[in-house]
């Protein structure tokens, strides 16, 4: 008699980072049975090569920088200032350490098997696991995909690990580099640029677009541009690679914008952007660009084969990517109707901070859109001064004529965390009156959201 | 402790329920048993008992609308009850005299502003709210406000697809007539639900039903129509047509209908009497720049009424090239929104069905819907007074008489009749 196939698991998530994990926790509190096949380390790139521990790294720039460049006008001072890299390394680890196991205690908690092994898709329905010699074979009713992304290695530029690395051998490198090439100004690239530049590493940014973080609105590039031409990092946009080559202790770089110039460093670290990290077996159906294709939600081309965050394309991002888990997984169990994502911030953690979300005024202007802009300085600010981080502004941008918030770009002291407010302004479709009738406490770098909504309508009061 | 009648499960499939009648009205005292209210199931009309004792003191889900299984339809206040002071007003007589100082009050208090528990925490959570009787708050984004404002659009009649039922911006953008009114008003008697017997189907509504319902529904009880016909002299189109067609298929190209001539026709007319396309906003007639032609193309679920923008550009040819595309598609389903809205008048012909003569219900917000019937052979009386046979084709108006007169609509038909009798004009 055959036998009737049994599917223990309701949910099987391939990946345990910021999408995979988000997903299993939300499918076990609707009370699902939820297997998290993760390969490496719970938390994914996110809390373990990403996110988390950079922020650890950056973290320590900052201080270190204060200390070297402000100490003085805050009335300190220092003997024999120096720094142990290898702890500076360690406390990141421990950080990330610390917050991977947070999730598998919360694995536990919410009675997630959590599966440690390489996974691939059979079919649909079916996902063995591979961990070394052993093999074991898992049944559920759905797969939600969550495999990720790794770095892009430069074309004509493998990664080795040593002198070619990708941001994951960046945060860990053992010996502080003297010198440090990044390819790429895209947010991991200026991280890093800063975070080793701070350190005292000779830092060069080399970007094939015409700014620094080519994505944000350009007068906040252009601000950035400013502050870390102050800082010694060097930059040069417009400018291709067009050779590498690698020797003993080194890397060799022709570059070329106008002129030829040769870039000598000890490490190369290439933050060109990054590449899917498909799962085997079933062949699903990819994107032009090589990602899994997915529909209003988020299933493949498999039916009962799922996938979210970044193996689903761009753009990357953590908070994302836990938003399209969730939905999918709603979508999997209850009546609700998947969204997709239209509306998120995008964070840069170098000094001074950038952050925005919406559009940009280049964006903006593309589609012919009406809009007003209201700007206001951090030297404006009295909070922004009497923390000493005057560099940076907020710039918003208001749709005409009804004046819905459309976009808000933030360059300055505590950017990332002020942008909440703005993206929780356009999902609620704020327009400046909203924004205008809540009162800012003073005195804090808030106020500078207000002040510049002010400003679009005239009606600034400190500029 | 107030008590509340919810929507019991009263068939192994039902999901849901119509409140069709509330037998009970508020301020009656109820007793264990008592028919309260007829709720309609996916299977028949059955009597909901009351499972409590008490005063019915609010209702909350209206004749007509739909709760789901466990969600409250109306709450009991129990005798002496202190916790609901609306309740005590409503329930005047009842209540003991020593309960309250709002009792002092008389019955005429019963719409006083006073602060009272609002029955939507207790309801949340009951899954999405399908009709709700109270005034409850419109959720609407800062920026739909705005747009409703500046169309003049009334967003309680308007159903919001962001957060919770939230009316949002995209809601505003797609809205394409006047608000219905969302509920059947209060007081008015619903229609009576037909008794289904086993041998019965009963055919769930699809989603373009319910929307079609809801639409005419809105349309024939709202806008008050009038309706105009008269008979166009059609031979020499017929002549022209056939004409045309031939010198079309030596040429290559597709053939042309009689309906392209009307759609035509009507575009034409409509440029020339523009007081007819034109609608309804509420405080306003919009008198539309431009024609944008809806035509009425049936489908197997129901109809969609697909629309040929700035038809005032186009050619006879283009015309026609444009409603094959949108029949084609429409009934594929392959439609996008923009392509089924936005119609400044409509069309509508069932000629084909040998139909002679008919009215059609208006789509709102337009001003006026044609009916174009069938070309028949019959005899008239020429211009020489003699008796000949004649090619005719009825046609009908029905406007809203809030936007088009008597005489407007007459001397819209009669450019169009003008434009049909001499077809020639429509090739230009």
């Amino acid at each position: 008699m055959p036998k009737e196939p049994t599917k223990p698991y309701d949910l099987i998530v391939i990946g345990g980072g910021p999408a995979g994990y988000v997903g299993a926790i939300r499918a076990a509190q609707l009370g699902k049975k939820v297997a998290c096949v993760e390969k490496e380390r719970a938390g994914g790139t996110c809390l373990n090569w990403g996110c988390i521990p950079t922020k650890a790294l950056l973290r320590n720039a900052e201080l270190f920088s204060f200390m070297k460049h402000q100490a003085g006008e805050f009335g300190f001072s220092f003997d024999n200032l120096s720094y142990d890299w290898g702890r500076i390394v360690r406390r990141s680890r421990e950080v990330a350490d610390k917050n991977a196991s947070g999730i598998e205690f919360l694995f536990k908690k919410h009675g997630i098997a959590y599966i440690r092994g390489e996974a691939a898709v059979e079919r649909a329905g079916v996902v063995s696991v591979k961990a070394g010699d052993q093999a074991e074979t898992l049944e559920g009713w759905n797969i939600l995909v969550c495999t990720g992304v790794v770095s892009r290695p430069m074309p004509g530029l493998p990664f080795n690990g040593t002198t070619i690395i990708g941001s994951r051998e960046a945060m860990v490198l053992e010996q502080q580099p003297e010198s440090m090439i990044i390819v790429g100004a895209g947010a991991i690239g200026i991280e890093f640029a800063y975070f080793f530049n701070a350190f005292g590493t000779k830092v060069t940014v080399v970007e094939m677009q015409s700014h620094l973080l080519p994505l944000e609105d350009a007068e906040v590039s252009q601000n950035l541009e400013r502050a870390f031409r102050k800082q010694g990092i060097r930059f040069l946009t417009d400018t291709k690679v067009v050779r590498a080559e690698t020797e003993d202790g080194g890397v060799r770089i022709a570059a070329h914008n106008h002129k030829h110039e040769l870039l000598e460093a000890k490490v190369c670290l290439i933050a060109i952007g990054v590449q899917p990290l498909l799962p085997g077996g079933a062949p699903l159906k990819l994107t032009e660009r090589g990602y899994i294709e997915t529909d209003d939600r988020y299933q493949t081309s498999i039916p009962g084969i799922y996938a979210a965050g970044d193996i689903i394309g761009p753009p990357w991002l953590a908070h994302v990517a836990s938003y399209q888990a969730i939905q999918a997984v709603e979508g999997m169990f209850t009546d609700h109707q998947p969204r997709r994502i239209t509306n998120f911030p995008s964070c840069t953690y170098c000094n001074p901070q950038v952050a925005s979300v919406g559009l940009t005024e280049q964006l903006a202007r593309e589609r012919g859109l009406k809009y007003r802009v209201g700007k206001f300085p951090f030297t404006a600010s009295g909070k922004a001064r009497a923390v000493g981080e005057v560099d940076g502004f907020v710039k918003l941008l208001f749709g005409e004529p009804h004046g819905e918030l459309i976009g808000a770009h933030i360059i300055g002291p505590e950017a990332t965390e002020m942008i909440a407010e703005l993206g929780l302004a356009i999902t609620l479709e704020a327009t400046y009156e909203e924004i205008e009738a809540t009162i800012h406490a003073h005195p804090t770098l808030s106020e500078a959201v207000h002040e510049a909504t002010g400003q679009a309508f005239g009606e600034a009061i400190h500029i | 402790m107030p008590s509340y009648i919810e929507m019991p499960k009263l068939s192994d499939t039902m999901t849901e329920g119509t409140v069709v009648k509330w037998r009970k009205a508020v301020g009656d005292a109820i007793t264990l048993g008592d028919v309260v209210a007829e709720v309609e199931t996916d299977k028949a009309v059955m009597e909901l008992e009351a499972f409590g004792e008490g005063a019915l003191a609010e209702i909350y889900v209206q004749e007509g609308q739909k709760a789901r299984i466990g969600e409250k339809l109306a709450m009991l206040a129990a005798p002496g009850e202190a916790a609901d002071p609306a309740g005590e007003r409503l329930i005047h007589g009842q209540a003991p005299a020593d309960s309250a100082p709002a009792d002092a009050k008389s019955p005429a208090a019963v719409g006083s502003p006073e602060p009272r528990p609002d029955p939507e925490p207790a309801r949340t959570g009951a899954g999405p709210v399908t009709g709700t009787a109270a005034p409850a708050r419109i959720k609407a984004s800062p920026l739909a406000r705005k747009l409703a404002a500046a169309r003049g659009l009334d967003l309680a009649g308007l159903t919001g697809s962001g957060p919770g039922g939230r009316i949002i911006a995209r809601d505003i953008e797609s809205y394409s007539e006047p608000a219905p009114q969302a509920a059947t008003p209060s007081g008015a008697a619903p229609i009576s639900v037909p008794a289904i017997s086993p041998h019965d189907r009963r055919v769930s509504l699809s989603g373009m039903r319910k929307i079609i319902a809801d639409r005419l529904v809105a349309s024939k009880t709202q806008i008050p129509h009038f309706y105009l016909h008269l008979e166009a002299d059609v031979a020499e189109l017929t002549r022209l047509r056939a004409q045309a067609n031939t010198a079309m298929e030596k040429a290559g190209g597709g053939r042309l209908s009689i309906n392209d001539f009307v759609l035509r026709a009507a575009v034409l007319a409509a440029t020339r009497v523009p007081r007819a396309n034109a609608s309804f906003a509420g405080d306003a007639i919009i008198e539309h720049a431009e024609v944008h032609l809806a035509v009425a193309v049936a489908i197997e679920e129901g109809l969609v009424t697909p629309v040929i923008r700035q038809a005032q550009n186009k050619t006879l040819r283009q015309i026609s090239e444009a409603v094959k595309d949108l029949a084609a598609r429409a009934r594929a389903k392959r439609l996008k929104p923009d392509e089924y809205q936005g119609g400044t008048l409509t069309v509508t012909n069932l000629g084909a069905y040998g139909v002679e003569s008919f009215s059609a219900i208006i789509n709102p917000p337009q001003a006026i819907i044609l009916s174009i019937g069938a070309i028949t052979k019959r005899p008239v009386v020429n211009r020489a007074g003699e008796i000949v046979a004649g090619e005719r084709m009825s046609i009908g108006l029905s406007a809203d008489h809030r936007v088009v007169d008597g005489a407007i609509g007459a001397e819209y038909l009669a450019q169009l009749r003008e434009f049909l009798e001499n077809p020639t004009l429509l090739l230009l």
